[in-house]
């Protein structure tokens, strides 16, 4: 499907011959996200021609989970989308647990209900950060770093790690909830809404944002379908579309919150999504902590895939030391389940999904990642044709992609 | 003896400039990490107070590089351009009575070419630099300038209309020292006008776009480094203060204050000056960046046709109240 190359191109803005040149845009440029390389033909400022060139942060996930166990590989994932490393491991372990059949307790479900939506609040802080420094606004790029720094604190305070957690494990999490931790996580949900409020009155009212965001990007809905994007990006242009409340996992059906709609599909319309999404992800935050069950936090039947027993029994006497290694290699033991699975759930930028081969082995025959980044990298060039480098740019943004996820 | 007497007033002129600018530098990166919740700079020397001094002395041991097939005396030359220009419309700003080096009669009209000669430092640098993104630079900051040259120009002439001079001093006396006697009230449609093109002419937020980091990288001074770079930044700085001097001349009312301040005279001027480097930072904490097809439309289609009817407006009630 091609798209006619847009009306302003007739009009050179400037070179007005009309004669072409390239530009090769990254992979060290302030404004790709890491190492995204675009390849631009331009006409003066207008794109004539826009070919994404990804790979440069290809580390071979894919091959390396063939050599590891089900619960190694799960490290693997906190470096797919490192900004939102949690929701990629609740998704990991979500997979797995569906093709072993291991059931989760209700306490862990809840748990990582909370641990993704934080995730996405703070990747969606980062993408508000990144998206508005490109598009010239800085000061919303320090507030938003301000918000982000209390998450990644109360991460820190849960599992140990800011960035790069593995905390989910298959079958339930590795740590229980501390109260402090729900105070702190509480503290947080009520003041945010405030600070989100702070952020549209930087950004949301200003005229130059309005200007460079309202129409730029356009995608309708059939298109946004057939680029395959997913998450906000496909949101934003009016398609009812959100895996945790169409085929709901963990505890995403037992908590109420609205999937919100664009109906433009531009830059502008992708920006509400998100920050409709920070509100939603507030509510169910909020609802999970009033909800969340006494009871395991792991479940019994999966024991060898999670820890030796000699760690759980000191989890549930209560005593702080673990025993060594929280994670069993298991390389003797067969799982003897055989079979594919694909399992999708939504984070932050999309639909992250999963597809597991499994022989009978412990290690997975084959494991794939549809990673939302990749794909909607893979609709830059449609969107950014005819536009001018500065649409490009937010447009980049716009569409939430990082990197590490798309090399994988 | 006359030369010589100049020669020594130019040395101090430049010495106090200069570091004004340091300072000016440091005077932002404090006001805007405090807008941004952060401290700013606060490591070297109280308060972070050495750091300008630093920033230059580490500046003066870069390498200067040039690249491989870079326009080599053009690219050399350039920052050198920008800068002596942006020197040389200082010799026309009165600071206070008779705090001025050179009291020509057409003193306003100085201060534009020599602006005007300061762009085309940018442009060559942007065209000699032999890179995509300094050529789009360059491009940029030619068209940016040529058209908001042009309205900066037309809202001073009401100015000149109701000062009937060209002479900065002469422009600041017919002010008058009353408060009501400033220009920005009867004028408040050309410093509108004014105040929005000299944002674009200085390069700031939100028409910062001929050094647009996200999109081009750094602009014209991309491949730019150490002193030479430096360089730019410093002409962006004077070229700030310029402009702030030009406001307050042609607007605030030059160096009249509420009271005359003994001993140092100018002190009303450099507080004026120093509201204007104020609004200048706050602008660039807050907005984003206009694109390039907008900064055009805004500066063709709105500026210029306001900056037009207010010298209507202003010569049509000269005529009539006198």
């Amino acid at each position: 499907m091609t798209r006619p190359i847009r009306q302003r191109l007739e009009v050179p803005v400037a070179g007005g011959d009309g004669e072409r040149y390239s530009l090769r845009m990254g992979p060290q440029h302030p404004a790709t996200h890491g190492v995204l390389r675009v390849d631009l033909e331009l006409d003066g400022e207008t794109i004539v021609e826009c070919t994404p060139q990804v790979g440069y942060l290809h580390r071979g996930f894919e091959k390396l989970a063939e050599t590891k166990t089900y619960a190694q590989g799960l490290i693997l994932t906190d470096r797919l989308d490192y900004i939102a490393a949690m929701a990629n491991n609740v998704g990991y372990c979500v997979a797995v647990e569906r093709l072993l059949d291991i059931p989760v307790p209700m306490r862990a479900k809840y748990i990582r209900t909370i641990v993704a939506e934080m995730s996405r609040l703070c990747s969606h802080l980062l993408w508000l950060a990144t998206h508005a420094l490109d598009i010239g606004a800085m000061t919303v790029f320090l507030y938003c770093f301000r918000e982000r720094e209390v998450l990644l604190d109360l991460f820190e305070e849960l599992c140990g790690a800011r960035l790069t957690f593995s905390y989910p494990r298959i079958g339930g999490v590795r740590q229980d909830v501390t109260g402090s931790f729900i105070d702190e996580l509480q503290r947080f949900i009520d003041i945010f809404p405030s600070r989100i409020a702070e952020y549209e009155t930087l950004i949301d009212t200003n005229r130059i944002w309005l200007k460079r965001t309202v129409g730029i990007g356009k995608i309708t809905g059939e298109e946004a379908l057939d680029l395959g994007l997913t998450g906000a990006c496909l949101r934003g242009s009016g398609v009812d579309y959100d895996i945790r409340k169409h085929q709901p996992y963990d505890a995403y059906d037992q908590v109420e919150f609205a999937v919100p709609l664009g109906s433009e599909g531009d830059v502008y319309a992708r920006y509400r999504c998100r920050i409709e999404e920070m509100h939603q992800s507030i509510r169910i935050i909020q609802q999970c902590i009033d909800q969340l069950p006494p009871g395991p936090i792991v479940d019994p039947d999966a024991p060898d895939l999670v820890m030796p027993i000699k760690a759980q029994t000191t989890i549930q006497a209560g005593r702080s030391e673990y025993g060594t290694g929280l994670i069993r290699l298991l390389r003797d033991e067969n799982i003897y389940i055989t079979g594919d699975v694909y399992v999708a759930t939504e984070v932050p930028k999309g639909e992250l999904g999963f597809y597991f081969i499994s022989d009978g082995n412990n290690r997975p025959y084959r494991m794939h990642i549809r990673s939302p980044s990749f794909i909607h990298i893979g609709a830059l060039s449609q969107i950014a044709r005819g536009e001018l480098i500065a649409d490009l740019i937010a447009n980049i943004g716009s569409l939430d992609v990082v990197l590490g996820e798309s090399d994988r | 003896m006359n030369i010589l007497l100049m020669l020594v007033w130019i040395i101090i002129l430049f010495c106090v400039v200069m570091l004004h600018v340091a300072y000016a530098t440091y005077f932002e990166r404090k006001i805007i990490g405090r807008m941004q919740v952060r401290m700013g700079p606060m490591r070297v020397g109280w308060y972070g107070l050495l750091q300008p001094i630093a920033d230059g002395i580490k500046s003066f041991f870069k390498e200067d590089i040039v690249p491989d097939r870079a326009d080599k005396p053009v690219f050399l030359m350039a920052p050198i351009i920008c800068l002596v220009a942006m020197m040389a419309s200082l010799a026309v700003l009165p600071f206070a009575k008779g705090w001025v080096l050179a009291d020509i009669d057409i003193g306003l009209l100085f201060i534009f070419a020599m602006s005007g000669l300061a762009s085309y430092g940018i442009v060559l640098a942007g065209w000699s630099s032999n890179s995509k993104y300094s050529f789009l630079g360059g491009l940029r900051s030619m068209a940016q300038v040529i058209s908001y040259e042009v309205a900066m120009g037309l809202s001073l002439v009401g100015v000149m209309l109701m000062a009937g001079s060209l002479n900065l001093t002469e422009i600041v006396e017919a002010q008058g020292d009353s408060f009501l006697g400033m220009y920005l009230m009867p004028q408040c449609i050309g410093f509108f006008v004014f105040f929005v093109s000299m944002l674009a002419e200085t390069n700031r937020v939100p028409f910062d776009l001929p050094e647009a980091e996200t999109e081009l990288v750094s602009g014209y001074s991309t491949e730019y480094s150490g002193m030479r770079y430096a360089m730019f930044f410093m002409a962006e700085y004077i070229g700030m203060m310029v402009m702030a001097s030009i406001g307050t001349v042609c607007f605030l009312g030059g160096w009249n204050g509420p009271f005359p301040v003994p001993f140092f005279p100018p002190l009303w001027f450099v507080l004026k000056v120093y509201m204007f480097m104020f609004i200048f930072i706050w602008i660039r904490a807050t907005l984003p960046r206009y694109r390039y097809d907008q900064l055009m439309g805004l500066g063709w289609k709105l500026l210029i046709p306001v900056a037009l009817g207010n010298i209507v407006l202003t010569a049509f009630m000269k005529a009539i109240i006198g």
